[in-house]
């Protein structure tokens, strides 16, 4: 990618002013902290400025300028990404977008609803609401986390294992070109022609345009929902109920884990009436009529039992299922209180390898000495490995990261991938070299350059280079051909 | 629990092997002399897209299921499989695709299936063909063979290009292999008809989805309405009551002849068109026959009006118009794109196929 040279920044910035009224120009150092990460906090940079403009001639305006003076462009929604894919350029800008918080229209006979990118996730099934209609993904930051960003990384929640990811919900994306060009991918319809622009915008990382609006899918509420809490007392047993119950041909609402050290924050957190000598919990929502559920509730505890579990609690009433989850939402930041730091990791694999998987993440976690408590979204082979560590001890950061990097190699190295809903951003360059070929990164960067012949979007994020990937020496082995035969080795 | 791993005994596995080093050679040539390619499957499908001239490259002979966990919901298989083989193999494990996919012919392959990007009946409400892909191996222009996306339910590392290729109708890359998402049949399904007209129907159709009903088809020709319903027994039957009076039909395969273009309706020499809609638009004033699919969002039209007026009229309700089967196809079948989109689309071809080999005017006649 590009190499851009040096800007002269009060010049720039200068040009900024020009096109954007003043307080949507930020460039005292002071202000500029707000934006220097986004929630995966081990990695600061403070960009050249920080716009923020409230309209789209007014990105148009801005992204023009970049590219005339070769300045990078970060996009940023509520800055809640967990792989540092809003972390800012050093010289460049970050490009705010949370001014467009509009909820443009709701189209109830067609069951969609079109927004701004800095429109909150939470925001769009409220809105909703009136018509009995909702939002399906909804990823736990949804309270700050915005549309554009869920969009722009494919973002995940606990309803995807029936209700789809981001990617199955958003009917079409409006974006922009570096050069200031407003083309728009999908439409109101179920498809659209020509290449599917939606899909590879979905998941971008802000490497490929700028979202200027979506429209998303709305889904009628299910007539009705039910929780069901059970304990295993071994970690295997529970990994193994979740296969069982996919087995089954039961596809639940929600079906997520948490292990004992989760188990235990999260319930001097919330109170959610947890077991606290459970090895492992799952908790199991299905929805539809009363009589349905009611006969899936039997048949899950009975499967559930049957692979071992020691207690099956069934929520009595909507309290107690609101409580349940709670607890499960909650279980991030109570996690956050038992460390100083807490690094999260997001492997997806197999279902039928979570027994294996978590006993080896165990075994990883003793030898690096570092605690890892495990709350994820079970039905969908989707980890989330928090490893706890003290930023302020010498080294122990380097020790998280090298932990972190071998859990996820382990995913790969059993069918799965390095990240299931968080991204790449700037965390998982390395891992992406392990996951692909040479061929294949540049297969992507060929894709970028369609997009962004500049690579002035969200350069260095996402996809490694070949040669960023031999100074990490860690190869993809194809055929036990090893790649970028033309780069030294170190 | 089944699985099919393909070993290295395993002999089709040897000879899918054999059929892919040709394939590899076949491409490399055309690439170097800068022949176009024709790449075809079971050729089901010859009937949909440009009419194009090349050299023909069957996959037919890269066939087999490479791998089937009916526990992780996901089956991988060669792209010249046929598609009445996996769901074969689905059904014995009581699985099945939730796009329920077209045929269009007893050859049809899972690599035309996906590149083509048909879904049928069960569509709005069990996703598209592009909704269940989940990783793809594929050769490229170059003659690389090439992996992304994967087996497992969320993965967001590098660009979806599995689901990019999806309905590319061959011109990016050729398919190799798809691991695609399955979904358990359910244990029931009934079928409800009742006499009326598509004005009617399309309110109906739209209102119905609005609620939590199960859903899993709704399809009006202009004489009578029908709804398939599919979940667990008691639950239908709530929906049933909940709908109000309608006969239940016969099943005796309508939906199949829905979804493989059997039904009377499709017996008809005048053009076929495609029309894609936001589903709650009211019927479009054009002249001809219409079969409502989709719930409204999916409509079939037989008419002798001209494109111009097809596609104006369905894009004056935010919808689109394809030229399926049949009529003049020297010119484009599919509409025009944006200026600003006709451009990404280059240059993405450029990309993927700088020489413009495969497939050069199956969906657009410059890509
Ligand atoms: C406590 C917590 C829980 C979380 N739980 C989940 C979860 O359950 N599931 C899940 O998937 N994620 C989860 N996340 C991660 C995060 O919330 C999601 O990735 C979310 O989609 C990011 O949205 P954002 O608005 O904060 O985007 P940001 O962090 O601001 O940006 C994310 C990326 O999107 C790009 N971007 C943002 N807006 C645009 C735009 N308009 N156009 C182009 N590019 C853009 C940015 O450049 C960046 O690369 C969680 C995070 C936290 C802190």
């Amino acid at each position: 990618m590009l190499a851009t040279a040096a800007v002269d920044t009060p010049c720039f910035i200068a040009a900024l002013r020009r096109v954007l009224p003043a307080e949507a120009v930020i460039a005292e150092v002071e202000a500029l902290r707000v934006y220097e990460c986004d929630a995966l906090s081990a990695y600061r940079e403070l960009p050249m400025a920080v716009v923020v403009p409230g309209r789209v001639e007014e990105v148009q305006a801005v992204l023009r300028l970049c590219r005339a003076h070769g300045v990078p462009v970060v996009a940023r929604g509520a800055g809640t990404g967990l792989s540092g894919g809003a972390l800012p350029h050093c010289r460049g800008i970050v490009l705010g977008l949370a001014r467009f918080n509009r909820i443009l229209s709701i189209d109830a006979d067609n069951r969609t609803a079109t927004v701004e990118p800095g429109v909150r996730n939470l925001a769009v099934s409220e809105a909703a609401a009136r018509y009995g209609l909702y939002y399906a993904p909804d990823p736990s930051s949804q309270i700050a986390c915005t549309v554009g960003g869920n969009v722009a990384e494919n973002a995940g929640g606990v309803h995807c294992l029936k209700y789809g990811l981001t990617v199955h919900n958003v009917l079409s994306v409006t974006f922009l070109t570096l050069d200031g060009e407003l083309c728009e991918t999908g439409g109101p319809t179920l498809d659209a022609p020509g290449y599917d622009l939606l899909a590879l915008l979905t998941g971008s990382e802000g490497l490929l345009g700028i979202i200027t609006s979506i429209t998303v899918k709305l889904l009628p509420r299910p007539a009705g929902t039910q929780v069901l809490l059970a304990a295993f007392e071994r970690v295997e047993d529970a990994g193994r109920g979740v296969a069982a119950v996919i087995a089954a041909g039961i596809i639940p609402a929600g079906l997520e884990m948490m292990d004992a050290l989760a188990i235990r924050a999260a319930e001097d957190y919330a109170h959610a009436g947890y077991p606290l000598d459970a090895a492992a919990i799952l908790l199991c929502e299905l929805d539809g009529y009363p009589e349905e559920i009611a006969e899936q509730l039997d048949r899950v505890q009975g499967i559930l039992r049957a692979q071992g579990a020691v207690a099956v609690r069934v929520a009595k009433d909507e309290a107690e299922r609101r409580l349940f989850w709670a607890g499960r939402k909650a279980a991030f930041p109570a996690v956050g209180r038992i460390a100083p730091d807490y690094y999260c990791m997001d492997g997806t694999i197999p279902r039928r390898e979570l027994a294996r998987v978590l006993a080896e993440i165990a075994a990883l976690s003793k030898k690096h000495g570092l605690r890892v408590a495990n709350v994820f979204h079970a039905g969908d082979g989707n980890l989330h490995p928090l490893i706890l560590y003290d930023a302020n001890r010498p080294d122990e950061l380097q020790r998280a990261e090298a932990l972190g990097s071998e859990i996820l190699e382990l995913c790969v190295a059993v069918g799965g991938t390095i990240t299931g809903e968080h991204g790449v951003g700037v965390e998982k360059l390395k891992e992406m070299c392990v996951q692909f070929s040479a061929a294949e990164l540049s297969l992507f960067h060929a894709v970028k350059r369609a997009f962004d012949p500049e690579g002035l979007l969200n350069p260095g994020k996402a996809i490694p280079t070949p040669r960023r990937c031999a100074e990490f020496g860690r190869m993809h082995v194809h055929r036990g051909a090893l790649p970028f035969p033309e780069l030294e080795r170190f | 629990m089944s699985t099919h791993p393909a070993t290295e005994s395993d002999v089709p596995g040897q000879a899918a092997e054999h059929a892919l080093v040709e394939m590899v050679e076949r491409v490399r040539q055309a690439h170097d002399a800068g022949t176009v390619l024709r790449i075809l499957g079971g050729d089901t499908k010859a009937f949909f897209g440009g009419d194009i001239e090349g050299s023909r490259l069957s996959i037919g002979g890269y066939h087999g299921v490479v791998s089937y966990e009916p526990t992780e919901l996901v089956v991988t298989a060669r792209a010249g499989t046929r598609m009445s083989d996996l769901e074969a193999l689905l059904a014995e494990q009581g699985q099945m695709f939730g796009f329920e996919p077209p045929h269009f012919g007893t050859d049809a392959t899972l690599g035309g299936t996906v590149s083509a990007g048909l879904s049928g009946p069960r569509r709005p409400y069990g996703g598209s063909v592009r909704d269940a892909v989940l990783g793809v191996r594929c050769l490229t222009a170059a003659g690389e063979v090439l992996r992304f996306g994967g087996q497992v339910m969320k993965n967001v590392a590098g660009f979806d290009l599995s689901r990019l290729l999806c309905g590319a109708f061959g011109t990016l890359a050729i398919l190799l292999e798809v691991s695609i998402k399955v979904l358990p049949r359910p244990s029931s399904e009934i079928t409800l008809t009742g006499a009326m007209g598509i004005d009617q129907a399309i309110p109906l159709m739209n209102r119905w989805a609005r609620g939590p009903l199960p859903l899993s088809g709704a399809v009006c020709d202009g004489q009578a309405l029908w709804v398939r319903l599919s979940g667990e027994r008691r639950a239908l039957e709530q929906a049933r009551a909940a709908m109000g009076a309608l006969d239940q039909a016969p099943e005796a395969g309508f939906w199949e002849a829905v979804r493989e273009h059997r039904l009377p309706f499709f017996r008809d020499d005048r053009p076929l068109w495609r029309i894609s809609l936001p589903p709650a638009t009211p019927a479009l004033a054009l002249p001809g026959d219409w079969l409502i699919d989709w719930g409204g969002a999916q409509r079939w039209l037989k008419t002798d009006a001209g494109a111009e007026e097809v596609r104006r009229s369905a894009a004056e309700q935010r919808g689109y118009a394809v030229l399926f089967r049949g009529g003049d196809r020297r010119g484009e079948v599919f509409p025009p794109l944006p200026d600003g989109l006709r451009v990404l689309h280059a240059r993405l071809k450029d990309a993927f196929d700088p020489r413009r080999i495969l497939n050069r005017g199956r969906m657009y006649g410059d890509l």
